[in-house]
């Protein structure tokens, strides 16, 4: 268009990126990350891993900001994101872009982990880096798993009973991971704080470091390119990563994040009530992701339990991770390694059929029917709701009172109308002029009470307080009311 | 090896390496940057809006709280105490906290609302049917009917609160004001 205008552009950036490159090696670091030789060229097929790490982008994001108001306790955790969704701005649309892009997460994880594996990726020299990989997956499964807690509605307090349930069914350590889990043998607050740090500090450490090693492991093992290329040597024209796979990568996070936006801005995740521990109707039903698995437990019964959860699945992992250990030919080509290929796909199609199954018996249960309706109904009722702000604990204590003794409700009364209130606090809690009065009831008697507030001691009337001349009622009730403080 | 499927870069750009590749690289760079960044800047919105959101809602709203029935008050010639409860909303939750108020009427006959704090240190006031007038015992303040200082320590008269009547009821706007000075001046 203009090329004196750009030529002069391209030499003030260079002199500019000169000074930058002197200071900070950049022209070295951007060489390492963007010329990156791919075997055979950029594909649509590779842009899994850099649209893993866009979504974890996004979740770190949207969880920090999620952050800035939710209290992790079983007393608040409802209630502020409650007012997440129902009050601040953005709030609904931020925290259905959370909880879908764990949806996302997994999604893209199992293409990833699919093209991989049929692309026979994990081939030549990546056994490290396949494990890396699997050890993400776990650990993105988990922090789906103590994610969906956290908003402690009904279906998050009552799947996560069931989820914690199953670990009880591991041989030997089981009862005592359940309990370690929970915090105790009941789901309470200590549950939450428990599943907050896991989902909020630890399990993240863990995706950072192993993210990290996953990149730095895929970067010294090279792109392994198409699956016809010899895995280590591939002999093919490379192309470098910058410009055209950045670009598939870029369009594709871009598509993915944007359907997420889209999705979050026309169906935002819903609150259901909060969790009610004593409901004994409710049906836990789970993320889909976790729905085969629900399916599959439903098979095993009495000693044969062991094998179901246990067996099998540590046999389906052991196999999993021990692939690039024992599946050491260099062919790559997914028909010409059929056991392999059928394998993945009968674990897969098992999975989705165990999911489907689930959804079946639901749709052909009338009660379940019934009960669904129900709590969906409960969860439309609620959303539907104007917000409503937490009372808070302090000052419901203070309003008890009334509630539980009429006697401490006059007390309170003649509490205030004798202006102790103006030194002692309008609760009894103290102020500059007078101490706190709480929990006086335990360390005097009521005659002792009484002889102290008609006959007030030196100390006390050098700080101002008057002595209580009331009738012999009156000193009852206000008595009941000092005990009532705690 | 049988279907390496060629892609756009050996002849054409080769002749043009040295100028044309590097400039279709510095201008791709460009077009990414800049799309990305408006990616970003979009996604941002919603989350600055989230974050600015406390800032955006009106936290000086006048809350007005009940007192009764103007009927209540026909016959007041005294002060007659009245307890109002307070809610303030912190975020998402609600603070109920009481206070103590004095129903009476002015010289005009109309109704006033005083707030039982006194402007000294913030005791509570008593009103004295005897002596008709209002005491604090923490430091013997004494205040008129109307809430003159009469004598004592405290820097002025008790502290009137906006008032009004909505549909026959007596209502007040209950505030804190600043002690020990003067003036009457609100506490934010």
């Amino acid at each position: 268009m203009f090329p004196d205008d750009q030529e002069e552009e391209q030499v003030e950036q260079n002199g500019f990126v000169t000074w930058l490159d002197e200071r900070t090696g950049i022209r070295e670091l951007s060489h390492e990350a963007l010329d990156e030789p791919i075997p055979g060229g950029a594909r649509w097929a590779y842009v899994f891993g850099s649209g893993l790490l866009y979504i974890l982008l996004s979740q770190i994001v949207t969880g920090v900001f999620l952050a800035m108001y939710y209290v992790a306790s079983a007393d608040h955790a409802h209630a502020t994101v409650n007012y997440i969704i129902k009050q601040v701005s953005g709030g609904s649309f931020v925290r259905s872009l959370h909880s879908y892009g764990s949806s996302a997460m997994v999604v893209t994880l199992i293409l990833h982990l699919a093209q991989t594996y049929f692309w026979g990726s994990y081939k030549g020299k990546r056994e490290i880096l396949w494990l890396s990989g699997l050890t993400l997956f776990g650990l993105v499964i988990s922090m789906a798993f103590t994610g969906y807690l956290l908003p402690w509605d009904q279906k998050a307090y009552f799947a996560t009973a069931v989820g914690t349930n199953i670990a009880s069914e591991v041989p030997l350590v089981g009862e005592w991971l359940k309990l370690l889990m929970r915090g105790g043998s009941e789901m309470g607050t200590l549950t939450l704080s428990r599943f907050f740090v896991a989902h909020v500090f630890l399990i993240p450490a863990g995706i950072f470091a192993f993210v990290g090693l996953h990149v730095y492991l895929f970067r010294k093992a090279g792109s392994a390119g198409p699956m016809d290329a010899d895995p280590i040597e591939p002999e093919m024209e490379t192309e470098q990563f910058y410009p055209r796979q950045v670009i598939y990568d870029i369009i594709f996070a871009t598509i993915l994040i944007g359907f997420l936006g889209v999705l979050s801005y026309l169906m935002p995740m819903e609150l259901g009530p909060k969790a009610n521990p004593a409901d004994t109707q409710f049906l836990p039903r789970p993320e889909w992701y976790y729905l085969p698995i629900f399916q599959w437990l439903k098979y095993w019964n009495g000693p044969m339990v062991i094998v179901g959860i246990i067996i099998i699945p540590l046999v389906i992992i052991g196999l999993l991770a021990g692939l690039p250990f024992y599946d050491r030919g260099e062919e790559r080509r997914p028909w010409m390694r059929p056991i392999a290929s059928f394998s993945f796909l009968l674990v897969l199609g098992g999975l989705v059929f165990l999911g489907w199954q689930s959804g079946d018996d639901d749709a052909n249960d009338p009660a379940v029917i019934k009960q669904i309706t129900k709590q969906n109904e409960q969860t439309e009722k609620f959303m539907k709701a104007p917000f409503e702000p937490e009372i808070s604990g302090a000052t419901l204590a203070a309003q008890n009172v009334a509630l539980l003794d009429p006697l401490a409700t006059k007390g309170k009364k003649l509490y205030a109308d004798n202006s102790c209130d103006g030194c002692h606090g309008e609760n009894g809690e103290g102020t500059d002029s007078g101490p706190e009065l709480k929990g006086i009831g335990s360390k005097l008697d009521q005659v002792a009470l009484a002889k102290l507030l008609r006959e007030p001691t030196k100390k006390m009337t050098d700080g101002d307080m008057d002595p209580v001349e009331v009738p012999d009622d009156e000193m009852n009730a206000l008595i009941a009311y000092l005990n009532s403080l705690k | 090896m049988n279907e390496l499927r060629p892609f756009p870069s050996p002849t054409n750009e080769e002749e043009e390496f040295e100028g044309g590749d590097l400039k279709r690289r510095t201008f791709l760079g460009w077009l990414l940057s800049g799309g990305t960044l408006t990616i970003g800047a979009l996604l941002s919105i919603p989350l600055v809006r989230f974050a600015i959101y406390p800032l955006t809602t009106k936290t000086t709203e006048t809350i007005w709280s009940d007192l009764g029935a103007v009927d209540e008050f026909e016959s007041v010639t005294a002060p007659v105490k009245k307890v109002i409860t307070i809610t303030q909303i912190d975020g998402w939750r609600k603070i109920i906290s009481e206070k103590s108020v004095y129903v009476d009427r002015n010289e005009a006959g109309d109704l006033k609302v005083l707030s039982a704090i006194c402007p000294h240190l913030g005791c509570s006031t008593r009103w004295d049917e005897v002596s008709t007038n209002f005491f604090c015992p923490c430091h013997n303040g004494k205040f008129a009917q109307s809430g003159q200082l009469v004598s004592g320590p405290p820097p002025r008269g008790m502290d009137e609160l906006e008032s009004r009547i909505t549909e026959g009821r007596l209502e007040v706007h209950y505030q804190l004001f600043r002690q020990l000075i003067k003036t009457k001046e609100i506490l934010a």
